[in-house]
Order: structure tokens, then sequence, then C-alpha cells
């Protein structure tokens, strides 16, 4: 307690807190640019560390990496435009209420989950850091397999109302992930080494959901008349936090586990968060429309888990997602040696971040709360404006992931998909999660199969995974009985085609 | 408000984006600080192609001997795209690339032909160990001990890396199998994403044997938590307590190195110029400082002697691959 008291101490003198602040700013802006990732700003940054002292530099960081997972949902809300692929679910609703006049709500529940989330997850550090032990590395490939394996079937069983459509746009999604040279072998590279490392999962968020839009309004745009969006409450009202604080803290259990894992990631926690939220939900009627839980639960995960990332990092010194790495290279600088000592060698150091990590995460909801109802004020933008404006943030986004002209090619081509999924009434969640969850399976899968030597046992050798496929076997039963119980519906109508039989 | 605040990121941010892809060279006059280059970098920022070329560029720039200096990441097949660039700017003379040992293998994993004989060599300017990793309580005490049970049973041992096939951690352990007597297809070599998910299985104990650069275990190490069996320099590393591979009898020396090259078809006069501004650059303090705090050994040579040694590892580096059939 003493220590958190004096960590407290040294992250609230006024430089650090200078620090602090932006960092967070800085964050917050990163995250809204899409393309641009924490990790980036982050490795761009690492000069400062020349001239100010290691402190202020990893204080300043913390602020940037909490900063950037929540920018990423403003933009993820307001324009449809996921800036992070953590952020890709939240356009899924938070777009949604965006239209419907909720832009306002949609985003104050993100700050807050965010804010929630970020403190639950901090405290838990506090807790946790100076206990923990080698847990986290106990865990190996087979584990990671059958965790994503339950993460994909759990979306799976969410496809939307026509099976056939959501089957589509998974197998879209696992073609689209196939791509690359990952697994050693060349795959729908076409010969192009550009191709080799696969293609971005932001490049293929983003024209799916922000160009496929633009397209989609475009071809509408004059046979329909213009729809205002209205303008709606600037603040939640009693209802919107009775619906969020579960999500929040569902999101949040679900986040944390999944960051302090060195092959957990943001992704996996917010389609299980968003997946959770649907199925328990009392407004199952709104999801798909812009339902508050689908936003609260997976922007409380992708927030926890950021915070979970720093566990490993600091009992270990083991990086697990690329912005952790950049800010063990920024400690290296000042010639910290991270690692199972730095608790000891640096206690200081290591307390200051933890409390600024607290820091951080109140100056987020205080700089952006206030700012929600203003930026909600964005979408009265007239349509051809607003829509030329989204992308021109888009092909910023596709082309700072590489600086490659080339990923513009591929957003343009994505886009064009995008349109026709929209057209057809193809569901989008089923594509995201098999880029982003079909290459990782794959590698996890080699990975076991591979230090086994292709024993196929070895994927419930360890005790976690025998665990996950119990909760897998559950699931499954559970929607075999719930499917022969209720009449499949007479026809499958999906929201697109509501739509177009509305117009 | 709103508006005005996010045209002013927009602004600031375009501005960035247009420095950074705006490539107008100006040459007014002889005087070396006004004279502009770039240099571009196969790998993204904070990895280490990077932090080696911009050590160098900061070192250059600190010191005056150029103008600014114009650094790009260009990503992509483990720097086979930037390579791919770099022979398509055939005869620019403002343009060079830091690159090293992985991309000469990835040059040819990806069975692209922008292969580093290619090109002109500049300079050759770090080198780094690989080290021979093992869990606390590894059956394995000694080198010996790890190369007596991989020749009994090849396929038993799994070593994990850091890199790629291509990469140095792949072309390590293959080169080292090769010289004890194993056939370089029996190695069950297994690929991380770096030195974090590597740390990550030695420590879950995953893998037997993890095969690396040091600097990312450093914290492990002292620790206990790791052991290092072996080094594969030719001198030991200081601090860490471990035999060179020659001196525990296995001949092999195997280095991860650095350098920068220059595309084809450039002057001799240009050459001349790039080498001896490397050259200045590896005298100054900056440099010298950025070696010792990145724990990189110096291993500074130009011209003919990094011309001989480019091609000796581009030879190797393409046997190693043909025969495990990956080039």
């Amino acid at each position: 307690m003493d220590l958190l008291l004096e960590g407290f101490q040294q992250a609230l003198t006024p430089t650090n807190l200078l620090f602090a602040c932006l960092g967070v700013i800085l964050g917050t802006a990163v995250g809204v640019l899409p393309g641009i990732g924490p990790a980036m700003a982050l490795a761009l940054l690492l000069p400062v560390t020349y001239s100010v002292g290691p402190d202020s530099a990893i204080i300043m960081f913390a602020g940037v990496y909490y900063g950037g997972m929540y920018g990423g949902s403003t933009t993820s809300i307001l324009l449809n435009t996921p800036g992070e692929s953590s952020s890709v679910v939240t356009a899924l609703e938070g777009n949604k209420m965006a239209k419907r006049g909720r832009a306002a709500q949609a985003l104050a529940t993100a700050a807050i989950g965010s804010f929630i989330a970020g403190t639950i997850g901090t405290v838990l550090l506090w807790v946790l850091t100076p206990r923990v032990s080698d847990l986290v590395v106990k865990l190996g490939a087979p584990s990671y397999f059958a965790l994503m394996l339950l993460s994909f079937i759990a979306v799976t069983t969410v496809l939307g109302s026509s099976r056939l459509r959501g089957f589509i746009a998974l197998f879209l999604g696992l073609a689209i992930g196939l791509v690359g040279t990952q697994t050693g072998q060349a795959r729908l590279t076409f010969g192009d080494a550009k191709l080799a490392d696969g293609i971005d999962v932001v490049v293929v968020a983003v024209a799916i959901f922000a160009v496929g839009e633009a397209l989609w309004v475009a071809a509408h745009l004059r046979r329909k008349p213009l729809e205002i969006i209205p303008v709606g409450q600037p603040w939640m009202g009693k209802q919107d936090w009775k619906r969020s604080w579960k999500p929040w803290l569902r999101g949040t259990a679900y986040g944390f586990p999944f960051g302090a894992l060195p092959a957990g990631g943001a992704e996996m926690p917010t389609f299980l968060s968003y997946v959770t939220e649907k199925r328990l939900t009392n407004h199952p009627e709104e999801f798909g429309k812009g339902a508050i839980e689908g936003v609260a639960g997976p922007e409380a995960a992708n927030n926890a888990s950021a915070a979970g990332t720093m566990l490993p990092l600091l009992t270990l010194g083991l990086p697990t997602t690329a912005t952790a790495a950049i800010m063990l290279s920024a400690l290296t600088s000042y010639g910290i040696q991270p690692g199972p000592l730095l608790m000891e060698n640096e206690s200081d150091l290591v307390w200051a971040l933890l409390a600024s990590l607290l820091i951080a995460n109140t100056l987020l909801l205080v700089i952006n709360l206030p700012l929600a109802p203003l930026w909600a004020k964005l979408l009265r933008i007239p349509r051809p404006q607003l829509y030329a404006g989204i992308l021109f943030f888009a092909c910023l986004g596709a082309y700072t992931v590489n600086f490659q002209a080339f990923d513009l090619a591929l957003l343009l081509l994505f886009g064009v998909l995008g349109f026709a999924m929209r057209r057809f009434g193809i569901p989008v969640l089923p594509l995201i999660v098999g880029v982003i969850l079909g290459p990782k399976m794959e590698g996890q899968l080699t990975e076991a199969l591979a230090i086994s030597g292709g024993d196929v046992s070895t994927l419930w050798s360890e005790p976690v995974a025998v665990v996950v496929y119990s909760v897998i076997g559950l699931l499954l039963t559970a929607v075999a009985v719930n499917g022969l119980r209720r009449p499949a519906p007479a026809a499958p109508v999906t929201t697109e085609e509501k739509e177009l039989v509305e117009r | 408000m709103h508006r005005s605040r996010l045209s002013a990121v927009l602004a600031a941010f375009v501005a960035l984006v247009v420095v950074a892809s705006g490539c107008g060279v100006t040459r007014d006059s002889d005087d070396p600080s006004n004279r502009r280059l770039r240099m571009m970098i196969p790998n993204s920022a904070g990895g280490g192609y990077d932090l080696t070329g911009r050590a160098a560029v900061r070192a250059l720039e600190d010191n005056d001997l150029t103008g600014r200096f114009e650094v790009t990441n260009v990503t992509g097949a483990s720097g086979t795209v930037a390579m791919q660039r770099l022979l398509n700017e055939e005869g620019a003379d403002d343009l060079v690339m830091t690159m090293g040992l992985g991309v000469v293998g990835a040059v040819y994993t990806n069975r692209s032909d922008a292969t580093p004989t290619k090109m002109t060599p500049i300079a050759r300017l770090i080198e780094e160990q690989e080290g021979i990793l093992v869990p606390a309580d590894s059956p394995f005490d000694t080198i010996d001990d790890l190369v007596a049970a991989w020749q009994d049973d090849p396929e038993s041992v799994v070593v994990g890396g850091g890199s790629s096939p291509g990469g140095p951690d792949h072309l390590f352990p293959h080169q080292l199998a090769a010289e004890v007597g194993i056939d370089p297809t029996d190695v069950n070599y297994i690929v991380y994403d770096g030195g974090g998910p590597l740390t990550a299985a030695l420590l879950g104990e995953k893998i037997d044997v993890g095969m690396s650069g040091l600097g990312e275990f450093a914290g492990q190490i002292e620790n206990g938590d790791l052991r290092v069996l072996a080094v594969s320099g030719e001198e030991r590393l200081e601090g860490i307590d471990a035999p060179t591979l020659t001196e525990a009898g296995v001949d092999l020396v195997f280095t991860n190195w650095r350098g920068v090259l220059a595309p084809p078809g450039i002057s001799d006069e240009q050459i001349d110029y790039l080498i001896e501004l490397f050259t200045e650059m590896h005298e100054t303090d900056e440099w010298q400082e950025a070696l010792a705090d990145n724990g990189w050994i110096d291993s500074f040579a130009t011209g003919d002697e990094f011309a001989a040694f480019l091609e000796e590892q581009d030879r190797r580096v393409a046997d190693t691959l043909k025969e495990l059939g990956l080039s």
C-alpha cells in the first residue's frame, strides 16, 4: 500500500501529470485515426526517451496505450470506420445507435465502460502483479487453440437469421485470412511479395464497413428521401445506465484474463462479450439495430485487456502485444532491464506506472465524456459531405497501415465486396471473425501439432484445453436443444432485406 | 469547436503524411549538411533494422555529416518488398537501405529475384550473436548433452526461434544441425513471433531449446529462469556465462549482422561518397553510444571486404534454404 501511495506521489508531480495528459490526448487522436495504432505511435515517440526521464516517458506511453484503446471506438461509432481490430465489434451496434440519433449515448457508454474496465483492470494489476507467478506461461498452443475454437463457435451460433448467409460470410472471411505465407507455403498470394504477410484486418474491416456503406449510400442517394439523423438526448438516460452496467462488468471479466495471456489479445474478448450480451439481453429485437449492450460490453472488454497486458509485461518482461513490445524497448533504452527482476529492481518505476494507469484512465473519462455530445453533432453534416469525409478517413487508414498504395487497391476491392454483402443481406460479423480468428487458430494448431510431432492427442493434453472443450460441448448441446424446441423462423429475413422492403 | 479541433488534427496529420512521403531532393551546393538522402527500413518501426537504421541516421544528422535523412519503413515479406523497391530504384544516388541476414533469407524464401548480390554493398555495421537457451530445469546441462540427444533422435528435440523461415533464428539451428551431422530437414523448428512469445514458450517448457539473440532474454538469464548453453560468435559474450560453440567443440561461427546497401547502377564517386559517409558515422560518439546501449557488436566493414562477406553469406543462406526445400 505504501508503495502504491509512493507511486501516486511520483505520478502526480505536475510534470508527470502533464505527460499523462499529453499521452492521453495523443492516444485518443491516434485511436481515432484508423490505421495508426498505439504501437506505431509509440514507435514514433521512442526518440522522446532520449530527452525525458524514464518515469515521465513510461507514464506518457501508458496514456497513449489506454487512449488508443478508447479512441478507436469513436470512429467505429460515428463513422462506421473501426480504427483498430479490437474496436471492430463496437461498430456493429455503435454505428446503428448513432444512426438512430443515439451517438452521444453510444460514445458515453463506451467512455464510461472503458473507464470502469480500465479501473477494475488496474486494481487487479495492483493486487496480482506482486503475487502472480509464472501462471500465464503455463498455457500452450493446445489451450489457445481450444479458446479460439470456443470464440469461433460462440460467434457462429449467432450467425443471424439466415444460416446460409452466415456461413457464406464466415467462409469469405476464412478465405481472406488464408492469404499469405505464414505457414511457410505461399497461399493466394499470386506470387506478389506484397501479399506475403497477409491482408491487414484494419484494411478489410474499414473496407467492408465504411467503403461498403459509402457505396451503398451513394447508390441510393437519389432514390431515397434525405433521412435526417435525429439529434437525440445528449446524455445517457436512466434506462441506458441500467442496460449498460452489467455488460461493462462482464466485458471486464472477459477482457482482463485474455489480455494477460501471452496469445490472448484484445479481439477475442470483444467477440465473446458481444455474443454474450446478445444472448443475455432483454431487448433482443434491438440487436442489429443499435443495442447499447453491444457497445458497452466489447468496449469494456478491450480496455480491460489493455490493463491485462501489463501483467505479463511487469512480472515477466513478456510483451503480449506490439504496443507492449515497444514499451519494453523504451525501458531497455534507459538501461532498465525488463524481466522477472523488474519489480525488485525498479519497484518505484513500476508503482508509478501502475498509479499513472489509473490517472490516465480518469483523464480519459474527464476529457472524452464532455466531448461525446460534440462529436455526435458531426453526424449532422449533410450526407454527401459526410460520406466524402468517411471515404477520406478510410483511405487514410488503409494507407497508413503499411504506407503502401497497394493497400488502397485492396480497400476498394473489399469495399465492393462490402457493397455486395449489403445488397444480398450477408452479415458482416462472421466475415470479420473469419479474418481475425482463422489465421490465429491455424497458427496455434500448427504450433501444437508441430511440437507434438503430429500427435493429435496433444490438443487435449492441457487442463485448460479440456475445460474449454467441455464448455464448447455444453454450448453446442444448448444450441441443439434450443433449436429443437423453437421452430425455425419461417422465412429468413435480414435487416438489410427489411430495409429494402421498407423502401 | 469540434470541427476546428478535428480539422487541426487532420491538418497536422496531412502535413505529416506529406513530409513522410515527399521525396523532393534538392542539392544546392556541395555543403554536406545540405545534401538530402533517403533510407529505407525493411521492417516496421521498433524492429531490429529500424533501431539500427535510425541510430545511424541520428549519428549522421547530429554531426552535420548530411542534411535531413528521410527514413521510411517499407514493410512486407520480411524485407523482400523493400529489396524489390531498391532494385527498382536502380541508379538512384540518394538512397540507401538498412538490411541484414534476415533479409537475405527472406529474398530466397519468397522466391524473389531482388537478391542482395545485385545491389551495391556499402557497409556492414553491427553483428549480434545467437544464443542457445534452455529452461532452468532442462535435462541439458551443456551443449554436448543437447547435441547428443539431438543426434540420437533429431525430431524429439523441439527448437523454437523468433524469426520466420529464412531469418537468423531459423538459419542458425539448421546450420548447427548440419555441422553436428543431423539432416537439417529433420530439425523440428517452431516459429514464434519474436522474443516475447519465444520467452513464454521457453518458460512454460513448451519447447526444449530456443535459439535467438540474447538481448530480450537478459532478465530471465540473470534471474536463472533460463540458461544459456552456448553462444554462436567468435568470442564469449560479456556478462553471459557460456562457452562459444568452437570452445565447446562445434566448428561453427554464426552471427546475425546488419548493414547498408545502395541500389545497383550508381556511379563510383557515389559509392565512395556513401562509404566515406558511413565510415565517418562509425567514428562518431553517438554511434559508439548506440552500440553500447543496444549491446551490438561493432563489426564495421566496407567496400570489397563487405562485398566478399555478402557474397559468402548469400551463398551459405541459399544452400541452407535449398537443402530445406524452401527456395
